[in-house]
């Protein structure tokens, strides 16, 4: 149905022309479900963009022909294109949020493409605007015809978003990355959604995404991509069960599945043996009976509702759960950047609580509990370098100053694997593994005994987020830190901590031994946190 | 992950100072280095103008008055037998002070204010707020009347005239820019790092702001100089014979009629591309804040 051959884009920038996609050939039959899978950069995006012809301005179509049903898009009419987009060709942008048009009521913004595309008229536009909505499942359809997409939930929102790609049935969807930063068990039901409609059309897609095991699980077909190229095409199956390109083999290696262990996602040539942890009995830091109340409109609102757990030395916990249960709310109690509204916490049996948080930047115990935010960009500020950045809490509160901090700036480098030249680089110089590296070397700078690990390494690609757990693997035999890992990826978590919280609500439903939890999950929420995960093929061992 | 770093570090080491980096704004945009070559010119006036001039600007010669430009009197005289060139040239110190200086107070007070209102919001920034809001309820220029009639007629309340007017301007920008990054990864980080409230906002929040800081402080230098010369165009301000641009510009205005051109049309012309310059600077002087523009 369609056919891409030779396929390459070039765009110009300040710096001469960039290639991000070199040559690539590939199609997709009717119904058929192809999964495009590369990390940041690949060109995967650039592709779809191509295709559709909304490439950004300074972009063209160097070489190649796109066939779509023995159109030849690449010399179609920007008019008929228009009618292609959307009719025949649709598209779901990766944040549904910021495709939807804040101002306007779901439902009009449906019958906006229905009325464009002639697919209905003013009479009917409600009633069939109501019926997509169906479609996609969304609970109540008539009341929701009339929310304002600030009033939905992510999940909710990319339904929408499908609503508006399907209502005009077309023949071919293509998703960007559609689930990327929706929960776990959203991502699991959006995906069954996308798969069943699609079945049930005889509607191809072409699912764009980083994550090989989603793609494994939802696709009949994957082309793997690398610097604008296709470095290989096949069945899920096959491509993780032997894959032909080295890689393939990496990506493979550094999907997280169930019984790999944290060393097992680095390529083969990396693994070295892993250095034990030695866990204490005596906990560092215990919670007891948090509490955090908001006030809000209808009344105060409880994110966190009462909850005690404890963190030994040497231990890793995990902190698991989906947004909105209150596991950021807790770890930035327990980090001291939020006033609990009531509790203790206890570190090393002094309650730090007692201190406002507005005043414990003095406190003595400030530098032994420090986090590694969730995005490694938004927590480097764009005006210092590296070097400047991994120096501020020394030059603070190490007392390091001239010589002797520059020295400890190029020894944590060295420790985090960041190499000594960029350190005098600002952040947008720096690539995201690299990012996160430097924030990693700036929460271990004094050697802290409780490091926060909020989702270290969701905004990362695979192969760096094998990277960067297994350096957090090194630094904790190393330095003997006790982890606070915040995550709604069991899997990852999985590989790292040594006991599990599971929270919902705004409360601890289940705790226990990391390998207990997985294994044998007492509460149905646990149970559905694991099965919501994508299941990709085992692979062989490596 | 070798690999990204690994690429990375075999790439050259750049050596990017301050000074290279400023170079190298001026090179990709001619336009800013016309203005900033413009903003040497009005500053070379300032500096050494009363040095250079041919002529006394404050000496009469009563059997030359009124002379049209000639080889002599580039600009010609005006009525009194003065050297209107002299005049201009020596009127740049006077007019830059006054804008330099009233940008300056208005951006320092306005920063402070809208970090505060910004950082820490509440009532803070509600009485801020409302506060700005008054000043911005009346006509600029006339308030500035108002204030330097109240206070008296000198260069100092030009300046706190100008400067009043314009607070506004930093403290909402400087609010909204603190307030979107107030709790940014970074902000939070220096607290963790052992910063208090003030560091955190003074040392890693307020820089981040300067980028649109600049644009508006090239904008507002021009509008200075239209403001206090427009005080001493309405009689305001600056007195004669002190050599100014508005004022010359009113006393020349009464000899238009009569054919004498370039009584006002000199002054007015410097008055122009002194905005012309300072609008056209803001681009150039965001690219060398933004550390962004360093790749």
């Amino acid at each position: 149905m369609l056919q891409i051959e030779d396929l390459s884009v070039a765009f110009r920038t300040r710096k001469g022309e960039v290639n991000p996609v070199r040559g690539i050939s590939f199609e997709v039959a009717r119904g058929e479900q192809l999964g495009i899978v590369g990390e940041s950069g690949s060109g995967k995006s650039v592709t779809s963009y191509a295709l559709m012809r909304i490439l950004d301005a300074g972009g063209e179509i160097r070489t190649g022909t796109i066939s779509y049903g023995g159109i030849d898009l690449r010399r179609a009419a920007e008019r008929d294109m228009r009618s292609i987009r959307g009719r025949e060709i649709s598209m779901i942008f990766q944040n549904p949020r910021a495709a939807l048009n804040p101002i306007r009521k779901v439902g009009h913004q449906i019958e906006d493409v229905l009325l464009q595309h002639a697919q209905a008229t003013r009479q009917d536009a409600r009633a069939k605007a109501i019926e997509a909505l169906e479609a996609v499942r969304i609970a109540d359809p008539q009341a929701r015809y009339d929310a304002y997409p600030f009033e939905l939930s992510g999940g909710m929102c990319q339904r929408v978003v499908i609503a508006i790609a399907l209502a005009c049935s077309p023949r071919l969807l293509i998703a960007d990355e559609p689930t990327t930063g929706l929960d776990i068990t959203t991502q699991k039901s959006v995906m069954d959604l996308i798969r069943e409609l699609a079945r049930a059309r005889e509607m191809g897609s072409i699912l764009i995404t980083h994550d090989l095991g989603l793609a494994a699980q939802y696709c009949d077909r994957i082309v793997v991509m690398k610097d604008g190229r296709i470095v290989e095409t096949g069945a899920p199956q096959r491509l993780f069960t032997e894959p032909e390109h080295p890689y393939t083999r990496r990506l493979v290696d550094a999907t997280p599945v169930v019984g790999a262990s944290i060393r097992s996602l680095l390529p083969a040539e990396a693994r070295t043996p892993e250095p034990a942890h030695r866990v204490q009995d005596h906990p560092v830091l215990e919670a007891v009976d948090l509490v955090k109340t908001y006030p809000s409109k209808s009344g105060p609102v409880q994110a966190v509702k009462g909850i005690s757990f404890a963190i030994r030395a040497g231990q890793s916990l995990g902190l698991v759960g989906e947004s909105g249960c209150g596991k950021s709310t807790t770890s930035e109690m327990i980090v001291r950047l939020l006033d609990p509204s009531s509790g203790k916490i206890l570190f090393d049996g002094q309650d730090i609580a007692a201190v406002p948080a507005a005043r414990f930047a003095w406190h003595p115990l400030r530098r032994e509990i420090q986090m590694v935010f969730q995005d490694a960009t938004d927590s480097l500020n764009p005006r210092d370098t590296g070097a400047s950045a991994i120096a501020e809490p020394l030059a603070r509160m190490g007392g390091l100053g001239g010589r002797a901090l520059k020295a400890r700036v190029a020894e944590l480098a060295d420790l985090v694997g960041l190499p000594q030249p960029l350190l005098s680089r600002y952040p947008h110089q720096l690539s995201g593994g690299q990012k996160a590296r430097v924030g990693i070397a700036r929460a271990i700078a004094l050697e802290p005994k409780l490091l926060i690990l909020d989702e270290p390494t969701a905004a990362l690609d695979v192969s760096i987020q094998a990277v960067v757990l297994n350096l957090l693997v090194d630094l904790r035999a190393r330095l003997g830190m006790s982890y606070l890992f915040v995550s709604h990826d069991l899997n990852v978590v999985r590989l790292l901590c040594d006991e599990v919280i599971v929270m919902k609500g705004g409360e601890i439903i289940e705790r226990g031994p990391t390998a207990q939890v997985m294994s044998a999950p007492a509460h149905p929420y646990t149970r559905a946190l694991i099965e919501a995960a994508p299941q990709p093929p085992v692979k062989t061992p490596a | 992950m070798a690999k990204d770093t690994l690429t990375a570090a075999e790439a050259p080491p750049r050596r990017d100072g301050t000074l290279a980096h400023i170079g190298h704004v001026l090179r990709e945009n001619p336009v800013t280095m016309l203005a900033f070559a413009m903003l040497g010119f009005f500053l070379g006036c300032a500096l050494l103008g009363p040095v250079l001039v041919p002529y006394d600007p404050l000496a009469t010669e009563a059997a030359r008055a009124l002379e049209p430009p000639s080889f002599e009197h580039w600009f010609g005289t005006d009525n009194l037998g003065r050297d209107v060139f002299s005049r201009v040239i020596v009127a740049t110190r006077l007019d830059l002070t006054i804008s330099v200086a009233a940008v300056a107070l208005s951006f320092a007070f306005g920063s402070v204010l809208g970090g505060m209102a910004g950082y820490w919001g509440g009532w803070i920034d509600a009485v801020l707020n409302r506060c700005l809001d008054t000043i911005m309820a009346f006509p600029l220029f006339v308030l500035a009347m108002g204030v330097v009639a109240a206070l008296g007629n000198t260069v100092e309340n030009i300046i706190y005239a100008t400067a009043i007017i314009n607070i506004p301007f930093y403290a909402r920008l400087v609010r909204a820019e603190v307030n979107i990054r107030r709790n940014a990864g970074f902000a939070r980080a220096a607290r963790l790092a052992g910063n208090g409230d003030l560091r955190v906002l003074a040392v890693h929040i307020f820089p981040n702001a300067l980028p649109p800081m600049m644009v508006q402080v090239s904008l507002n230098l021009g509008w200075a100089i239209l403001n206090a010369a427009g005080l001493s165009f309405i009689g305001l301000g600056v007195r004669p014979p002190t050599p100014e641009w508005g004022i010359m510009v009113a006393e020349g205005a009464n000899f238009i009629v009569s054919g004498e051109w370039w009584l006002a049309v000199f002054p007015g012309l410097w008055l122009m591309l002194a905005v012309f310059t300072f609008n056209l600077l803001g681009d150039g002087l965001r690219d060398i804040v933004d550390p962004r523009k360093r790749t």
